[in-house]
């Protein structure tokens, strides 16, 4: 019997190339070739109106082959980038050019692009480039943006993007009749995914075909395709896609399109040369997105028991310079908010704000760690007001198992309904309280107490949205050596596709695991598909993969039950052959049988002989290919989901924080994931510790320190803090596994989870151990610090009810 | 202008990588990652933040750990360099690499070649190292993807493939 994949810890195919230093990222395709390199002059400035653009002195420049600005640009290119997701919220939807046209936004938009024989020669030339500004003032910030004295973009009479309200019930009314009533101002500042490989593109022309290939560091191959397409004015068909290795991406790397993906490919039609560029990880920090600055206001009314009577939320997002990806960002935010929870009425409201700072797109997460962070700190703040445990509040809001599917009667970021698939949120809980010794951990306060230490601990809750649609596809050959081809659409950037996809298509052709090669990202194979992000990859491609398995399959027993004159329902895929069932001496290989599916009029080889037309058996009253069918064995599938899946998790950490140099040190971090069926346990565990340790980054190290003139003064590693292993905590994983009833394969997403409540459960444990509530992240040393003078100066009320001000209500 | 920044002067050098002699012809501020790649044709060394601190360019001189993005290329012409691609003795992965695989010590791959060239070192000098030991090892390269859990564990795992007599190069 072939072994089964599905749910093993099988290890990743792509492992091998990688380590071997045999990947294939985009800047590795162009090395050592004869493209031409590209660099781009970016604005040093927040805000100003270019005046004009003095190229003279670097067309000395030796090896200099070309200079664009954006008057050299025409047609669609002339124009501003697409409003990829538009929404009725939007009220002012703004996307840059791909160079810059009279105005620069924000600091490192692209202004010109020079393209030479290197990228030394091509950066020389940049530096040669004049530009006269007229300065503009900068919109720096949230507060400053919703102000609203300055604009971010000068034809402006206010900064807001876009502005939504959802409403389940009536939370304010509730609010107001609420036996108890707590007011929080939370703030969160930005982030960003930083991939380890920046963007990176290639595009060669091909003159004679007039035909574009376009190598992209990318999350999505069909939407680059047909944004680049759109963009030239090209046929679709004369445009392909291929998304090879990928550096990482966490959201960062999807689709906008690029200017720089735009511009790379423009030019290369231009000059009818190969044309390559590659970013340097200071153009990545000012030119690439960020994300995670809200400002929230939480009002919410409990009754005893700290069950949410009412929920009333409004914040604030910047979305900086331009909003190509529309509000994706802050729906999230206002809809997985809600985590495990049912409050009986909830308010939302927010409004999307312009500022002079690089755009906003999602990054792994994408809006959710600061809604939970808002829920999470909202239901301590409950519990610390009540005088209960933490995770008793908790317990009093959950849904119930048998409430699945749960409705929330607001619609999600995939423009359905908010409904739960199923979870089972009290079962998670008691899998968290015992992996962290939750109900132990007073004694360990104690003990540690006496030793002159500070510790505290935290907990967070969270469900996340994942595999949304429209839909994925899979394609799949089977070669007449019995190899199988995989193809799917989405790309891969280190979440292992290509191992979790094979494991599905072994399993469902019944064929070993090395006779299966999955290739990703290439419009080339498949030309339908939507992108890898929100944790979609298993859910979508997974089934669709498995789909085309099945149409495969079918034709396989097909096909077979005529070689072998049996029944198909009498025969199976076992072994790399089909076998009728209990009479394993009469079988037939599955590479037999994609030679049988393929009538040939020439033989080729050995196992083609049998194929052709004087070959063998034929039945002279059909056609060699019956009608309604196609020669070969191959199969295709889709996977359109109704609606979200939607996977969730708990996470408990306990810290230590110095009483001298206010360090916080993570003691214990523990995970209980639910993420439906697990398709390879070991690719969802490196998930959840990856996911982790962005989280603790988000949590404790990394921001985007902005001045007030919208310059960041934290543009490179040495300056912004993402973790080495010295500050990563060990990460203890417990599964719980809730299927999935919307797809066959009950798989939920994995990608995100890890991430998601890293600033809550951190602040949750660090107000625990300070004994004051902690509502802005992240947190340095320094902050931290600062907060405990406040505190003992009686500036911000301790936690405790019994030493709380008063119940009034208002903290 | 001047004339000289406007034809940049090259120069000759042979650079020894992977046992192999490379004759390269490069201006002066040719960085050794570039060269690598760009002159010589060896993708694996990767540049993550040319700017010497995420370690994804890092590889051996004369067997020690050096970031190439922040070494010139002519300068490395009096040295063994080894790469990525030389870590390994053919088929045979090494227990580095062996290490990574087992463990599942990369995702997405690109700060992979880094990490084992470092790794390679550290167990050239301690054979026997500690968790503790080998956490502070890898403590100068990024990962983004990992969480660094794994690849702690996958220099363990090649620590032990080394004591079980794996061969080494």
């Amino acid at each position: 019997m072939t072994t089964q994949m599905f749910g093993e810890p099988v290890a990743r195919v792509e492992d091998d190339r990688l380590i071997r230093g045999k990947g294939r990222y985009t800047d590795d395709l162009a090395a050592n070739t004869d493209a031409l390199a590209s660099a781009f002059l970016r604005s040093p400035h927040a805000h100003a109106r270019i005046r004009d653009i003095d190229v003279s002195d670097a067309l000395e420049v030796e090896g200099l082959v070309a200079i664009y600005t954006h008057d050299d640009l025409t047609g669609a290119m002339a124009e501003p980038l697409p409003l990829l997701i538009p929404h009725p919220g939007i009220v002012d939807g703004r996307t840059p050019h791909a160079l810059a046209k009279d105005e620069v936004c924000h600091v490192g938009e692209a202004i010109a692009m020079v393209v030479a024989r290197d990228r030394y020669v091509a950066e020389d030339a940049v530096e040669r480039i004049r530009v006269q500004y007229d300065m503009l003032d900068p919109v720096v910030g949230i507060a400053e943006s919703r102000d609203g004295s300055t604009y971010a973009h000068a034809d402006m009479a206010d900064n807001v993007a876009a502005h939504l309200v959802q409403e389940s019930g009536d939370a304010r009314a509730a609010v107001e009749a609420a036996p108890h009533t707590l007011e929080l101002d939370l703030d969160i500042e930005r982030s960003a995914g930083m991939p380890m490989e920046g963007k990176a593109v290639y595009a060669q022309w091909d003159g004679r075909e007039e035909t574009l290939r376009i190598y992209s560091s990318s999350q999505t191959s069909a939407g680059l395709r047909a944004a680049v397409a759109a963009k030239l004015e090209l046929p679709l068909s004369k445009v392909q896609a291929v998304i090879p290795d990928v550096g990482g991406g966490f959201g960062t790397k999807i689709v906008h399109p690029w200017p720089e993906e735009l511009m790379v490919s423009w030019a290369a039609r231009t000059l009818g040369r190969d044309v390559r560029w590659a970013e340097d990880r200071r153009e990545h920090f000012i030119a690439s997105a960020h994300e995670r600055g809200q400002l929230q206001r939480v009002r919410v009314g409990f009754d005893d028991e700290g069950r949410l009577l009412g929920l009333d939320v409004e914040f604030w997002h910047d979305n900086g310079a331009y909003l190509p990806y529309g509000i994706i960002i802050p729906i999230v935010t206002s809809t997985q908010l809600l985590g495990p929870y049912k409050p009986a009425n909830y308010r939302v409201e927010f409004t999307s704000l312009y500022t002079n700072t690089v755009l906003v797109t999602p990054y792994r997460g994408a809006g959710r760690p600061q809604g939970v962070f808002a829920m999470e700190r909202t239901l301590d703040a409950i519990a610390d007001y009540l005088g209960k445990d933490r995770t008793v509040v908790r317990e009093a809001n959950f849904i119930q198992p048998d409430e699945m599917p749960y409705d929330h009667g607001l619609m999600f970021q995939d423009g359905r309904p908010l409904i739960y698939d199923s979870g089972d949120f009290p079962a998670s809980m008691e899998k968290i309280k015992k992996l962290v010794g939750w109900d132990d951990f007073e004694d360990y306060r104690e003990k540690a107490r006496a030793e002159g230490r500070t510790v505290g601990i935290g907990l967070a809750c969270y469900v996340e949205g994942t595999g949304v649609g429209p839909y994925e596809g899979g394609r799949i050959i089977v070669e007449t050596s019995g190899k199988v081809r995989v193809a799917t659409g989405l790309t891969s950037q280190g979440q292992g596709h290509e191992t979790a996809f094979a494991q599905i298509v072994a399993d469902q052709l019944g064929v070993p695991m090395d006779d299966v090669t999955v290739t990703t990202g290439d419009t080339r194979l498949i030309a339908y598909s939507v992108g890898t992000f929100a944790s979609r990859g298993a859910v979508m491609s997974g089934n669709a993969v498995a789909a085309a398995a099945l149409d495969v399959k079918e034709k396989a027993l097909r096909v077979a039950a005529d070689a072998l004159e049996a029944s198909p329902e009498d025969l199976e895929l076992v072994d790399g052959e089909v076998r009728v069932k209990g009479d394993p001496s009469s079988s037939i290989r599955l590479g037999t049988i994609a030679v049988l599916a393929n009538p040939l009029r020439y033989a080729f080889d050995e196992a083609s002989k049998a194929a052709t037309q004087f070959g063998g058996a034929t039945d002279y009253n059909k056609p060699p290919v019956a009608e309604g069918d196609e020669p070969g064995l191959e199969g295709s599938g889709f996977y359109s989901p109704i609606r979200a899946t939607f996977a969730n998790g708990m996470h408990a950490v306990i810290v230590e924080t110095d009483p001298e140099t206010a360090e916080v040190n993570i003691l214990r971090y523990c995970v209980v994931h639910d993420c439906g069926t697990l398709v390879n346990p070991t690719i969802v565990q490196g998930q959840v510790h990856g996911g982790v340790a962005q989280g603790v980054a988000g949590a404790l190290f990394e921001r985007m320190a902005y001045d007030d003139h919208g310059q960041l003064q934290n543009a490179s590693f040495m300056d912004f803090l993402i973790p080495y292993a010295s500050e990563i905590p060990k990460v203890e994983i417990d599964h719980l596994e809730t299927p999935s009833p919307l797809n066959s394969l009950g798989i939920k997403g994995a990608g995100e989870a890890g991430v998601i409540p890293g600033a809550a459960v951190l602040a949750s444990a660090i107000s625990d151990a300070e004994g004051f509530a902690v509502t802005r992240m992240p947190i340095s040393p320094s902050e931290l610090y600062t907060l405990r003078r406040r505190f003992k100066a009686g500036e911000i009320p301790p936690l405790r009810p019994s030493s709380h001000p008063a119940k009034t209500g208002e903290r | 202008m001047s004339d000289s920044e406007a034809r940049e002067e090259r120069h000759e050098a042979v650079l020894r990588v992977n046992g192999v002699a490379y004759p390269v012809t490069v201006p002066a501020r040719r960085l050794l990652s570039d060269c690598l790649r760009e002159d010589v044709g060896l993708t694996g060394t990767h540049v993550g933040c040319e700017h010497g601190v995420c370690g994804a360019c890092t590889v051996l001189l004369d067997g020690e750990p050096a970031r190439s993005c922040l070494t010139f290329a002519l300068t490395a012409a009096k040295h063994e360099i080894t790469t990525v691609e030389g870590l390994s003795d053919g088929e045979k992965l090494s227990p580095e690499q062996q290490g990574f695989k087992d463990c599942h010590g990369l995702q997405c791959g690109f700060c992979t070649p880094g990490f084992l060239t470092v790794a390679t070192a550290f167990l050239r000098e301690n054979p026997e190292p500690t968790e503790d030991e080998a956490r502070e090892a890898i403590g100068g390269n990024l990962c983004r993807c990992t969480g660094y859990q794994n690849i702690v564990a996958a220099v363990m795992r090649a620590a032990e493939l080394r004591r079980e007599g794996e061969p080494t190069q």
